[in-house]
């Protein structure tokens, strides 16, 4: 136990003189809850609009004044003919292409029935998709219009509609800073965690004071718990500063209670540790942990569920996912943040992360040997 | 009981079974400074970190202080100081923290041992509290010799510790050993010096991972079987190359400002010797007998 206490001592010193280290649990968190959740926004806004007019009309006026009212439109081109609206596409000064046809006011008065053409720039998928989406929309209001004003009054009521009305729950504005922000700060947990630890003995191999270490007779529990116990404090500084940041600057106080969230760390910290341990193991130098842990971290990232829900992903990649401690993190924090939902609630996610702790560091600890 | 005792050891490295380390046998006595001899690569480090217990040996066996090194190395561990050739102390910490740590870790203190390192740690003591990582050279094997004796080792295990140190601190690092030895620590060092050899009680001269000789250094230096003339002359370049295919030349090598030059048979003199290199028309050339020394009697194993 002495040992411990003078390797923790050691340790904490390191850590306090060690600038960067200081940084990267203060100031990285912090930079990036402020920055990334204004980034990593789904809403797309400035979709720039050609607008090709056959009718030069008071109707198709009005349309296009509906469009470019909404405000994800940019009104980038008004043109008479589509083949120069398509050369605005190839330059990509256009993104969609609003095509009104000759007559369009006629025929909507005349006959009730009018077809514009959409034509959309699908190289950035998302763009596309939503402002494809956006514009439909929009449309479908603009018709609504029409048949309140132009429709024959008697045809109104015939022919009963279905409404559709929704509301959101837990998250009734659908604010995105209120998912975003507590999955970031599970991302950022996990990086500040498994990095630091990963690096930091790595380093020690790098500069040789492992070899003498080695030579003593501390226990090899003794040094990984000297090595994880910092980390593990560390850890929850990072997640306290990133709550912190989330109160004061996006308001989002966790509908559930911190105690599940910090009991939940507890389980979830030893378990990244553990695998930036095991990451150590296998590495020479800081390069080589650097490139092991950042191939980890991006597939953590990407396929954690905090872009792209994890439900809507192909079979093989939610089995991925499912060996992702990243995606319990981020589930949880949602679920406790935005549901408050309680320790029964998470007791899945917690069975299973201390399962990923105990076979990670139990992993790890099989592979560190003090010879060789 | 001998401090260490190595038997046929060997080691292997990679797929390509590079022997590093070939059937090595000796013994270092209790008190005794035992110098392994030889250049860069010759196995001197692996057989090092075999008898720290750091390197898992692929055949024969060792002891430290009886221990055997596979077996019992977590008793080796608390008995042993070894001191790498790369500085390996934690460069972030200060000389003090570095000391104080590792005395801990051995569970005992600074004070409990201080008289060992005293006479070293004098000199390190206006730099206690500067960061291991911005001493000298001179001043980070001092500080590293400390680490290794502060738990008081029966056997200390040096890997090279004067190289990269300037010649006085080397000096003086000797110096140090000497005392440690009266104290009655074993040491096992290695260096790829020639004139620290002289320094040891014994030597053991070691080349591509075979140990060639083990004897006290004026025994080998005694047993060398042949005459040596330090010649030299102006042009020290064209004297060698020409005294190279001689034919009664055996072996002609740079020797600080002379060349020392071992002739094929142990009856030529130094008029013979000189009369030969008349024949070289070289300017102020000269020729006389010299002792042997023991890179001689190594550039002669080797050979």
């Amino acid at each position: 136990m002495k040992v411990i206490r003078f390797l923790l001592e050691k340790e904490f010193r390191q850590i306090f003189r060690n600038k960067s280290i200081l940084a990267m649990i203060l100031v990285l968190p912090t930079m990036q809850l402020i920055i990334l959740p204004l980034a990593a926004n789904y809403e797309v806004r400035n979709i720039n609009l050609a607008v090709v007019d056959h009718d030069h009309s008071d109707w198709s006026a009005q349309l296009i004044l509906k469009v470019t009212a909404s405000g994800y439109f940019k009104l980038s081109a008004y043109e008479d003919n589509f083949a120069q609206s398509l050369t605005l596409i190839e330059q990509d000064k256009a993104d969609l292409i609003l095509e009104i046809p000759a007559g369009f006011e006629k025929n909507l008065v005349k006959e009730g029935n009018q077809k514009v053409m959409l034509s959309i720039n699908a190289i950035n998928g998302v763009k596309a998709g939503l402002g494809g989406a956006y514009l439909g929309t929009i449309l479908r209001s603009f018709n609504e219009e029409i048949i309140l004003r132009v429709a024959n009054p008697q045809q109104l009521g015939v022919g009963g509609r279905a409404e559709l009305t929704w509301s959101n729950w837990f998250n009734p504005t659908l604010n995105y800073n209120y998912f975003m922000v507590p999955g970031i700060l599970a991302i950022l947990v996990t990086m500040v965690g498994s990095f630091l630890t990963a690096l930091n003995i790595v380093k020690e191999k790098e500069v040789g004071t492992i070899e003498q270490i080695n030579v003593t007779p501390i226990k090899k529990h003794h040094f990984i718990l000297g090595k994880l116990l910092p980390f593990m404090v560390l850890g929850n500084v990072v997640f306290t500063v990133g709550l912190l940041v989330s109160y004061f600057i996006y308001g989002i106080v966790p509908l559930g209670s911190l105690w599940v969230m910090y009991g939940f760390i507890q389980l979830y910290l030893p378990a990244v540790l553990g695998f930036g341990l095991l990451v150590s193991t296998f590495c020479e130098t800081q390069q080589q942990a650097m490139f092991i842990m950042y191939f980890f971290m991006m597939v953590f990232i990407l396929m954690g569920g905090l872009f792209t829900p994890i439900e809507s992903m192909p079979d093989w990649a939610r089995m991925v996912a499912r060996f992702n401690p990243v995606s319990y993190l981020i589930q949880v924090m949602r679920m406790v943040v935005l549901k408050g939902s309680s320790w029964a609630d998470i007791q899945y996610q917690a069975g299973i992360i201390l399962l990923f702790g105990i076979v990670l560091n139990a992993m790890a600890i099989l592979n560190y040997r003090k010879t060789n | 009981m001998k401090a260490v005792e190595v038997n046929a050891l060997r080691k292997v490295y990679g797929k390509e079974k590079t022997l590093a380390v070939d059937e090595v046998s000796f013994e270092v006595n209790e008190g005794e400074i035992f110098g392994l001899i030889g250049p860069d690569g010759a196995g001197k480090t692996s057989i090092f970190r075999m008898l720290t217990t750091l390197l898992l040996p692929d055949g024969g066996n060792a002891k430290v202080c009886g221990l055997d090194v596979v077996k019992e190395y977590k008793k080796i561990r608390t008995m042993v100081g070894y001191m790498p050739g790369k500085f390996s102390l934690y460069p972030d910490l200060t000389v003090e923290e570095n000391l104080h740590f590792f005395a801990t870790v051995f569970g005992t203190s600074v004070q409990e041992n201080y008289h060992l390192i005293e006479a070293i740690y004098v000199q390190l003591a206006p730099f206690k509290d500067r960061r291991a990582g911005k001493l000298s050279g001179g001043m980070k094997q001092k500080l590293a010799l400390c680490c290794a004796l502060i738990h008081q080792p029966k056997v200390l295990f040096l890997d090279e510790p004067t190289t990269g140190v300037d010649p006085v601190s080397r000096k003086e690092f000797w110096e140090m050993l000497k005392k440690l030895k009266q104290e009655g620590i074993s040491i096992l060092v290695s260096t790829p010096y020639m004139d620290e050899a002289a320094m040891c009680d014994r030597i053991g001269l070691i080349q591509g991972g075979k140990l060639l000789s083990v004897d006290l250094p004026s025994q080998l230096i005694q047993k060398f079987p042949h005459n040596v003339f330090a010649v030299k002359a102006d042009n020290m370049y064209q004297l060698i190359q020409s005294l190279q295919a001689n034919a009664l030349v055996k072996d002609v090598y740079a020797f600080g400002e002379y060349a020392h030059l071992i002739p094929n048979n142990s009856a030529l003199t130094t008029s013979d010797l000189l009369h030969e290199m008349d024949k070289l028309n070289l300017q102020n050339s000269s020729a006389s007998p010299t002792q042997a020394t023991i890179e001689d009697c190594f550039i002669q194993l080797l050979h």
